[in-house]
């Protein structure tokens, strides 16, 4: 595979100056009380014996050309939400606005239109690659399912994709083990941009990749997103990548959302003291800076999503947990302009 | 770093693994060279496919064979060639004396013995330990790798684990039979950073219980920052950059080694930083060119890298203190001229 397929030369940078965000008032997507809990059977007459509470409760939403990144442990929920968006799964209740319409409610013909507007990549570009199909088929599939080119106009556009993403056009008769796991990340977002969306959910799109990959794939959804207007909900377990591409963060904690404020503030002053641990043990690439700081290490594992416990969810790990905690389910609570955050103890901490 | 002599383990030298397939020789380690002392933990870092699993399988000479070859090269392991070494003797060797932690810990693991079960067989076999005290000793090691209530948890088959569980039970098993050496391929990129410091955590603390030496293959270089004593860059099958932590950190000296260190996003800084971007892919392992095999997307590449290929030597610009500090680079661009992309700014 020759090297001028991809990648932007060193000098070629996004500018790390603030970028300008789309007005707040435009909202593109609005999560409302979204639950989503799968039941969980047993025996051979798969009798109901509970449920996962996946998704417990969770209300966003994400401005038009907005980036809300997602972070959390893994398990806490972050990838249900974002299929419970894109209607992946059946929403247990809660509702869904996208550009105006409640998509829970939404059924047939019409959610077949709605969801051409909303795209999902995936973590792992393997998997979500048929491998009998070639490069240019895999782009081109959603054009032909949404009826939206052929012929001449199919390829053409292909085409374009293909350079959009950085990629030689030549390639379109490869098949995916032909390319290496960036180039078929890079596959997975043309093929994700062949439809024109609106929104899309990046699921760990960028998780399996090594560091130098990934900053060329991080670079490159930049880039689209100011060439488009898009609009991305961000998964991720790293949150120095998600600081770096989102706007704001919301930080989830078994199924529900513990605190939410633009990155910068929530790099800067966290407040929950789930965020703050979490903060606390990403690594710094530098041993002397990361000497310097303060270590806060969660005991135990997170509790079962099947039976999560009363009171706050995060009192059984909380540092600073008292009685309220073991016996009140937080609010969520105004901290600053445009910073929520749910903990009893915002005042104390 | 606990108590350290200088008592080398493990001498790789010049080491070259091909596997030989349709697409011609891939040369996956090629002139690859180091050493590992005695109660050191050595970070080897490098981008996906550089041959970082193949070198450590070839310590343990589990290449499959065909496509597969050890083609030159010596490790020595105490002494010892294992090149050399007998089958038989390689099988005392292997979970006995050298252990390792493989890259997908879903297939180490034996689904159907519980866990249990399979760090008591290890005991048994390896340090002669009967069934009681093997059973009290495995829940004493899920103890020490993390996992709560360890006797009851002992009966328990993997699948009733985590990722991050079965991670831990893995270091367990290789360290059921009190290694010397311990090899830990990737133990961490499939879970997240809460649990990847853990584990990182654990084998640090382990390695001065045990006082072995540690290899750990990674891609994330905040951990490595945080735990190991010496970072080995890996590039196309050889090393590029060898040197204690703090100083590959505060003065990388291989452009792929500044590239690397400043593709990695930062939590620290006081605004959004975007990550440089090294352009380009790695090499293709089965047509390597004869020059540096970095060249092609090397910022500073000159004429000279593109005719023959440079070997690690110490670092020029600190001089007699980097031959003691073990500062080694392999590149024909002027040390003194590379710096430290500033991510902080
Ligand atoms: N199809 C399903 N059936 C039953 N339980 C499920 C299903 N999908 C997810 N869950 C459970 O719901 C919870 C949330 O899972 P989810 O995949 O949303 O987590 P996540 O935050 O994306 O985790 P990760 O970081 O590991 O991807 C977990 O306890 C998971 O086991
Ligand atoms: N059985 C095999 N047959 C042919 N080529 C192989 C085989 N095993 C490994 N290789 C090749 O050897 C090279 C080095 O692979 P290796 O698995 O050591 O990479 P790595 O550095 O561990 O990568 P990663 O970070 O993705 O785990 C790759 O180009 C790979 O394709
Ligand atoms: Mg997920
Ligand atoms: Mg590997």
């Amino acid at each position: 595979m020759s090297d001028e397929s991809t990648g932007t030369a060193v000098s070629d940078q996004p500018s790390d100056a603030p970028r300008q965000r789309a007005s707040v008032e435009d909202v593109l997507v609005d999560v409302k009380n979204l639950v989503k809990y799968f039941p969980v059977t047993a025996g051979v007459l798969r009798r109901k014996v509970g449920d996962v509470k996946a998704v417990d409760d969770v209300s966003f939403t994400i401005g038009r050309g907005e980036t809300l990144g997602l972070v959390g442990e893994s398990g806490c929920g972050k990838t249900t939400t974002g299929r419970c968006i894109l209607q992946l799964y059946d929403v247990t209740s809660g509702s869904v606005v996208f550009n105006d319409v409640d998509l829970v409610q939404t059924k047939g013909e019409q959610l077949r239109r709605m969801r051409r507007h909303m795209q999902l990549i995936f973590q792992d570009p393997f998997a979500s690659l048929d491998p009998r199909m070639t490069a240019g088929d895999i782009i081109g599939e959603p054009l032909l399912v949404h009826k939206i080119a052929k012929g001449n106009e199919y390829r053409e556009r292909v085409a374009e994709l293909l350079s959009m993403v950085e990629l030689d056009p030549a390639v379109a008769s490869r098949y995916p083990h032909e390319f290496s796991g960036g180039q078929r990340q890079r596959l997975g977002i043309a093929r994700a941009l062949a439809v024109n969306p609106d929104f899309i959910v990046c699921d760990e799109a960028v998780s399996a990749l090594d560091v130098s990959i990934q900053a060329q794939i991080i670079t490159l959804l930049m880039r689209l997103r100011e060439e488009f207007n898009l609009t991305y909900l961000f998964i991720a377990h790293d949150l120095a990548v998600v600081r770096n591409i989102s706007d704001r963060v919301a930080v989830m904690y078994l199924g529900k959302i513990v605190e939410i404020t633009t990155s910068d503030q929530l790099y800067a002053n966290p407040r929950h003291p789930y965020t703050i641990s979490l903060l606390s043990a990403v690594p710094i690439p530098d041993p002397v800076v990361d000497r310097t700081r303060e270590r806060i290490v969660l005991e135990g594992d997170v509790p079962s999503p099947m039976n999560p416990p009363g009171g706050c969810p995060f009192h059984t790990r909380c540092p600073q947990a008292t009685d309220i905690c073991r016996t009140q389910v937080p609010e969520m609570k105004k901290v600053d302009e445009g910073h929520m955050a749910s903990c009893h103890l915002l005042d104390a901490i | 770093m606990s108590e350290q002599n200088d008592h080398v383990v493990l001498d790789v030298k010049g080491l070259q693994t091909y596997f030989y397939t349709d697409d011609g020789v891939v040369k996956a380690v090629d002139g690859l060279s180091y050493q590992v002392r005695n109660g050191e933990f050595v970070g080897l870092v490098g981008e996906s496919g550089c041959g970082k699993s193949v070198s450590a399988m070839s310590v343990l000479r589990l290449i499959p064979y065909p496509p597969g070859v050890i083609a030159g090269g010596q490790i020595v392991f105490k002494g010892e060639d294992l090149l050399q070494a007998s089958e038989e003797r390689m099988r005392e060797i292997r979970g006995n004396r050298i252990a390792m932690v493989f890259q997908e810990p879903t297939t180490s693991l034996n689904p159907v013995l519980t866990v249990g079960r399979q760090i008591s067989e290890s005991l048994e076999l390896h340090r002669g330990l009967d069934k009681n005290e093997a059973r009290d000793e495995s829940a004493r090691l899920l103890d020490l790798v993390g996992i709560p209530d360890p006797s009851k948890r002992v009966t328990d088959y993997p699948y009733q684990f985590s990722g991050g569980m079965q991670q831990r039970i893995m270091i367990a098993m290789a360290l059921s039979c009190d290694p010397e050496l311990l090899i830990a391929d990737e133990p961490t990129t499939s879970l997240d950073v809460t649990v990847q410091a853990q584990l990182l955590e654990i084998i640090a603390k382990l390695r001065d219980e045990f006082q072995m030496a540690v290899v750990v293959i990674t891609h994330n270089l905040g951990l490595v920052a945080r735990y190991v004593d010496r970072v080995n860059v890996m590039y196309a099958g050889k090393l590029v950059e060898s040197g204690p932590t703090e100083t590959i950190f505060a003065e990388p000296k291989h452009p792929y080694t500044v590239g690397l260190l400043a593709s990695v996003p930062r939590l620290d800084s006081h605004h959004k930083v975007v990550p440089r971007v090294i352009p380009g892919l790695p090499p293709n392992l089965a047509h390597l060119s004869q020059g540096c095999s970095f060249a092609p997307r090397c910022a500073y590449a000159m004429d000279e890298c593109r005719a023959s290929a440079p070997q690690l030597e110490p670092v020029a610009t600190t001089g007699a203190a980097a031959e003691a500090s073990g500062h080694e680079r392999a590149c024909f661009y002027d040390a003194a001229k590379l710096e430290k992309v500033d991510m902080l700014d």
